[in-house]
């Protein structure tokens, strides 16, 4: 079972990014996904986490994610000492960064897959929502899901006046990150 | 299984309103409550929407919720409404009226800790406290388990033998905010599976009859007598309902109740809701290791599946029960009905009460596997005490607690 851990703020779209990734493998791939925020009230602006599980078998385990593969961090002001907290040995850390050397330390000797989301989504959305750049960035850096899967996923969840340029958001944070993995 | 049933990636709360639509309500009256809002969120869409023909009561409480409900009931038409936690009590005098007045009305429950401390979290105090009230309560597992428990909820409430209000619970957050696959069935098969209600116990200008009636101690006992016996012949109609379902729709669910890896078992683990899910794995770990354990998951609470039970706990040699909740003072609920049944069946194996997952405390595989050690060593030598929190994190004098 693979476990990944987000990290927004309310209102920056880390619970439906959460959703799109589980959505994308259970609907077009086969597989299992279980998809849940942080429980309990939310306000715009507080830290909140969503949790993706996926599997190829039914998942049934109910009980809280202590430990995560991967851990997404939308707002990068979120990048605290302990973010890194729960990441197993092999895990790494996708954060939405133009400076990822200043993260070094609370990576705690995991990977870090750093990507400018921000700025990509004010390029293509014109608006600073980097969710689906971060879906981008953590499916090129982890090959989870396919990248077809989240665009499809994409079209099938969101309204469709925003659904075309979150696609090519996706895509655009995807290849980005590709190429980097790629060299 | 039909070819046209389609597979969506929802919350339990979108589940139970994708089920209730297939039912085809003729009134829907409900008030928000969290966690349970976003069921009637959906189900308010989908009447603007057109997607559901029904009658949607925006009422304003909980009390009016299930008082509309009931009004609607009693002129034959198919009712839904839902709530959670403080609402369900303040249905409290509602419920009793409802099951009194033999009107099958479906309400989903997201189960959720009770004041105070006030808690929005999840646990099973809201329901279980209320389980006097005559109704008959399903807790589900799962979002599939839940959408096709309120398919099922109104076969078995609506039967002629039952006529009794049913209520679908469903662990708050847990199921009711957590996105998974699930199965929608076609509408057709839905339409032959569930056909419209009919029922004799209505107003009605053709046979005009006395509905809600007083009763003095000259005829009170045998109203209650009567539902009574329609709760105990529900356990027959439920098991055939869950049978016919299953060969209609490819999910069934074991009736009243689901043993899992109980039939060789030494050492029971009694679920029910959410948690089972988590057991099932831990029972698969340490069956890996060579241990004799098994679950058995409560599906329905009332009618309590006795015989059922005491047929798969008849070889173990120590019984746990889980559950989220405490009759404070006593013992968890859910235990008392659970001895009860191993006493009258004649067994004597140890029984501990774990209560775990109070106001939405995690409840961990450790956790589990811990109460699986616990039964091991209780069916060596019995422990003094019965009842243990688990996780307390308060010092105590009672050395059990912290073993």
């Amino acid at each position: 079972m693979i476990e990944v851990r987000w990290h927004g703020r309310g209102g920056q779209g880390g619970f439906t990014a959460a959703r799109l990734l589980g959505l994308a493998a259970a609907l077009f791939e086969g597989r299992h996904a279980l998809a849940f925020p942080s429980f309990g009230p939310e306000r715009r602006g507080a830290p909140v986490f969503g949790f993706t599980r996926i599997d190829d078998r039914k998942i049934t385990d109910r009980s809280a994610v202590t430990a995560c593969d991967f851990v997404v961090v939308i707002d990068e002001t979120l990048a605290g000492p302990r973010i890194a907290d729960g990441l197993r040995p092999a895990g790494k850390l996708i954060l939405n960064t133009a400076e990822p050397q200043k993260y070094a330390a609370v990576a705690a000797g995991h990977e870090i897959v750093a990507l400018d989301a921000t700025a990509l989504a004010r390029r293509i959305l014109g608006r600073p929502i980097a969710n689906t750049a971060m879906l981008g960035a953590l499916l090129a850096a982890t090959g989870i899901v396919r990248l077809d899967s989240a665009e499809k996923g994409i079209a099938h969840e969101l309204k469709p006046k925003i659904a075309q340029k979150n696609i090519e958001l996706l895509r655009e944070s995807f290849a980005a990150v590709a190429g980097r993995v790629a060299a | 299984m039909s070819a046209a049933a389609t597979k969506v990636f929802v919350s339990g709360n979108d589940a139970i309103a994708l089920g209730v639509r297939l039912a085809r309500p003729h009134v829907i009256s409900a008030y928000p409550i969290t966690p349970q809002t976003t069921a009637v969120e959906r189900l308010s869409e989908m009447v603007e929407d057109g997607s559901l023909k029904c009658e949607y009561l925006n009422v304003e409480s909980e009390h009016s919720a299930l008082s509309a409900a009931m009004g609607a009931s009693a002129v034959g038409a198919r009712t839904f409404t839902a709530t959670s936690s403080q609402g369900l009590l303040y249905m409290a005098e509602c419920l009793h009226y409802a099951s009194g007045g033999r009107f099958p009305v479906v309400m989903m429950n997201a189960n959720r800790a009770l004041a105070l401390p006030w808690n929005i979290y999840n646990d099973q105090r809201d329901s279980l406290s209320l389980l006097d009230c005559g109704w008959i309560q399903i807790y589900v597992e799962d979002a599939q388990e839940a959408l096709d428990m309120i398919l099922q909820a109104y076969a078995v409430a609506e039967h002629p033998r039952v006529l009794t209000p049913t209520m679908v619970n469903i662990d708050g957050f847990v199921i009711t905010h957590t996105y998974e696959l699930v199965e929608v069935p076609a509408q057709a098969d839905v339409d032959a599976f569930l056909p419209p209600f009919q029922t004799t116990n209505k107003m009605s200008f053709e046979v005009p009859t006395n509905m809600g009636f007083t009763a003095t101690p000259a005829h009170y006992t045998e109203f209650k007598y009567q539902q009574h016996r329609a709760l105990l012949d529900a356990a027959a109609v439920a098991t055939e309902v869950d049978r016919t379902f299953g060969q209609r729709f490819g999910r069934a669910y074991g009736g009243l109740l689901e043993g899992y890896r109980a039939a060789d078992a030494e050492l029971l683990l009694i679920t029910l809701g959410s948690v089972t899910g988590t057991a099932r794995i831990v029972v698969d770990q340490l069956r890996a290791n060579g241990r004799k354990v098994g679950l058995v998951k409560l599906r329905y609470l009332r009618p309590f599946p006795a015989k059922e039970l005491a047929a798969l706990t008849a070889r173990a040699a120590a019984v746990g029960v889980l559950e989220k909740n405490i009759s404070l003072g006593y013992e968890g609920t859910v235990f008392t009905n659970v001895v009860s049944a191993l006493a009258q069946a004649g067994q004597n194996a140890p029984a501990l009460n774990f209560v775990a997952g109070l106001g939405g405390r995690d409840i961990a595989k450790t956790d589990i596997a811990a109460m699986f050690d616990r039964l091991a060593a209780a069916a060596l030598q019995p422990p003094p005490q019965r009842v243990f929190f688990i996780n307390l994190g308060v010092a105590t004098d009672e050395p059990d607690q912290t073993a």
